[in-house]
């Protein structure tokens, strides 16, 4: 479902915004157009929605835009054009009043990378202070911020003043300030990015799982790609305001839209370390060619898959099961089902080897619907390959979990 | 070179009196209004602060200096205006205290919204600003003219004169910190939808409130300096006391009321600072 529609959205910077629009639809740069009008280019041209219940973010270098752009959803900053419609309510046409309603109602403010948190308030204070600005009783607020206190693992400091506190702690205040109004939308911009990498590892994983809870709609602005990919439901990359490639991790990675996305995913190269035998998982379940189809469709019921991989007497490879058109066959042959699978529900998916490496896998991956099988040099089954554990394999930080053991 | 000898005066002089003469001639119920408005306050908070014997205020001072400012400003504060009470001149730093509490109640009045409007305005700023600076380069006898030519003599023209004198820094000090807040905390409450008031207080006047606290210091001690010079206008209070002595070439009683004056100087200086430095803490 929709939840933010952006249409044609452009902020420039500076008094010549018509000249420095002009020369924009004339293909000039934004320095070229920087240098001639003093104008700055903040966001060109953006086109895109966001879902509701999704991890949206926004990726690019330091300059890129991405913070303007996550700012001019809640209109912190004015757009020069364009317009954005949250739940069908057009942000862009709202007078002051409109505005300070719309943002109580669909956005838990927001999370900043210096974490933004009042000096003179202890964590509770903080924590309220969504709520304190909605008007709400301070029994209420309170109560509400205890809880959220003890979702991030802040209990005990409530009475803390945030200068007794590290930044991870600090951020978790941000985060629980943020989550305490009961609002959908969250902002995120570049909040984890001043942690030290372990505690960022953490509260990254935290964000996740607090979201898979709490079912959010969040806008995460990052420069580091590790980030995006581990995060994002979607990303958008941004190149001088523009957004030069919007799409799941996988898209990103298979198809890179252009050179600058290239040299963001060569920046990290992990696709270069992994190959098929690293990130594969054993296969939880498979199908022998001679099990009766309700066996098979009984072993995908059991294991709770979409599809499973056959393999003969000899354990070699055979093909792919998927689950719905089995199950179509049971139900319109109920009365004559064949003794053995049907070679027309045998899908022959390509198989790989152990040394494929990642950048294919994800190529492959795109252009089938289900797993990937992995054979060894004899062509027995090995392992299967799920979209997930790319994901979660090129997110995953060797170097650290090596510094990990130094820091004892 | 006798040329230049030639050249007629520029009439500045002449333009500046005819100019106070139009706003004394026309806005006369102005002038007496402020001054009647001054008066009485002055008159009231003198009258208060001399209720009853001097050690109830004595014991006052020195429990406000305990509490806000920690033992030692006790003790001071008891031995201090203790020797005040002693070499008689209780009175004079009573009317004194007067002086500086009015104007300060003024200076607060003005500056303080004056200090947020421009904190919050890049326009207000703008224009306050060269104001300001020629307000704080004037010489401080400078101001007591005019004051003495619109209020006549006495207790208004240095009440007057001071505020002026010493309003500049709070403004320009309130107008620093609301501006010194950082951009991430602004946009945090605008985000969370505050309106502009609940902005102002509940995150720019909090947190530039050390800033402020400067201004308010600065202002005071201003004030306190100014009020010794307005006994040349006439008014009452240590400033009379040190100038008469200086008349009289009169070194011990000079030397006397000029320490009456530091002492209270250093006490109202510790008491503002520490009341802006202090950590908040909630019960
Ligand atoms: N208030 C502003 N006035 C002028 N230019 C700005 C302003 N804010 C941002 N910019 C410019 O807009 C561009 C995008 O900035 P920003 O959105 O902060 O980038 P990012 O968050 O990706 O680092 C940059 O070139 C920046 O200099
Ligand atoms: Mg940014």
């Amino acid at each position: 479902m929709e939840k933010i529609v952006v249409k044609n959205l452009y902020k420039i910077f500076g008094s010549r915004a018509k000249q420095a629009r002009d020369l924009l639809e004339k293909g000039h740069s934004k320095n070229e157009i920087q240098d001639k009008t003093g104008a700055v280019i903040g966001v060109q041209n953006a086109n895109f929605t966001i879902n509701k219940g999704e991890i949206f973010v926004i990726m690019g270098l330091s300059g890129s835009g991405k913070s303007t752009l996550q700012r001019l959803l809640n209109r912190l900053l004015e757009p020069t054009s364009g317009t954005i419609t949250i739940e069908g309510e057009e942000i862009t046409k709202l007078n002051k009043k409109g505005l300070r309603e719309a943002r109580r109602k669909h956005f838990c403010g927001m999370v900043f990378q210096q974490f933004a948190i009042l000096p003179h308030r202890t964590v509770l204070e903080n924590v309220a202070f969504g709520l304190e600005i909605q008007g709400v009783s301070k029994e209420d607020r309170f109560a509400k911020a205890q809880k959220m206190i003890d979702v991030v693992g802040l209990s005990g400091n409530e009475q803390s003043f945030p200068t007794q506190l590290s930044g991870g702690m600090q951020q978790r205040v941000g985060l629980a300030r943020a989550l305490t109004v009961d609002a959908d939308i969250l902002l995120m911009d570049e909040a984890f990015s001043a942690l030290d990498p372990l505690i960022r590892r953490d509260m990254q994983d935290e964000l996740i799982e607090l979201q898979s809870k709490m079912q959010k709609t969040i806008v995460f602005v990052t420069h580091d790609l590790d980030e995006a990919l581990r995060l994002g439901d979607r990303i958008a990359i941004m190149k001088d305001g523009e957004i030069v490639q919007l799409g799941t991790a996988e898209e990103i990675i298979a198809k890179p839209a252009n050179d600058y996305v290239k040299a963001f995913i060569q920046d990290i190269d992990r696709s270069e370390v992994f190959t098929a035998g690293s990130i594969m998982q054993d296969p939880r379940e498979v199908a022998h060619s001679n099990d009766g189809p309700r066996t098979i469709l009984r072993k995908m019921q059991r294991q709770g898959i979409s599809s499973i991989f056959m393999v003969d007497s000899n354990k070699n490879f055979v093909g792919r099961i998927d689950a719905d058109p089995l199950a179509a066959y049971l139900k319109k042959h109920s009365e004559d089902v064949a003794q053995k699978i049907p070679s027309e529900l045998i899908e022959k998916t390509l198989p790989l080897d152990k040394e494929t490496p990642l950048q294919e896998v994800m190529v492959k991956i795109e252009q089938v619907p289900g797993p990937l099988p992995v054979l060894d040099e004899k062509k027995h089954l090995v392992g299967v390959i799920v979209r997930g554990a790319i994901i979660a394999a090129l997110s995953s930080h060797p170097e650290q979990d090596e510094t990990k053991g130094e820091d004892k | 070179m006798n040329f230049i000898a030639t050249i007629p005066k520029l009439p500045l002089d002449e333009w500046v009196e005819w100019f106070v003469a139009l706003l004394r001639g026309n806005v006369r119920w102005l002038f007496d209004g402020i001054r009647n408005g001054l008066n009485w306050v002055l008159g009231n908070i003198e009258g208060f602060l001399s209720i009853g014997h001097p050690l109830i205020l004595l014991g006052i001072l020195v429990v406000l200096a305990f509490v806000i400012a920690g033992w030692r400003m006790g003790v001071f504060t008891l031995l201090g205006f203790g020797y005040i009470l002693n070499a008689g001149l209780w009175p004079e730093m009573v009317q004194t205290l007067s002086l500086v509490v009015t104007a300060e109640i003024f200076i607060l009045a003005i500056g303080l919204p004056l200090g947020i409007w421009a904190g919050r305005n890049d326009k207000v700023h703008t224009t306050l600003r060269p104001i300001l600076d020629f307000l704080q380069t004037l010489p401080a006898f400078v101001y007591l003219i005019p004051a003495v030519m619109f209020f006549g003599i006495g207790m208004v023209p240095g009440a007057v004169a001071t505020l002026i004198f010493a309003i500049a820094p709070l403004i320009r000090l309130t107008s620093l910190g609301i501006r010194q807040v950082p951009k991430d905390l602004i946009e945090a409450s605008d985000a969370f939808g505050a309106d502009e008031v609940q902005k102002l207080f509940k995150v720019q006047l909090p947190v530039a409130r050390t800033t402020i606290m400067a201004g308010v210091n600065q202002s005071i001690m201003l004030g306190l300096s100014m009020v010794i010079i307005a006994a040349m206008a006439g008014a009452q209070g240590l400033g009379r006391e040190v100038l008469a002595a200086i008349q009289r070439v009169d070194v011990g009683n000079g030397f006397v009321a000029g320490l009456a004056v530091v002492i209270l100087a250093i006490f109202l200086d510790r008491l503002t600072a520490t009341f802006g430095e202090k950590k908040v803490t909630k019960p």
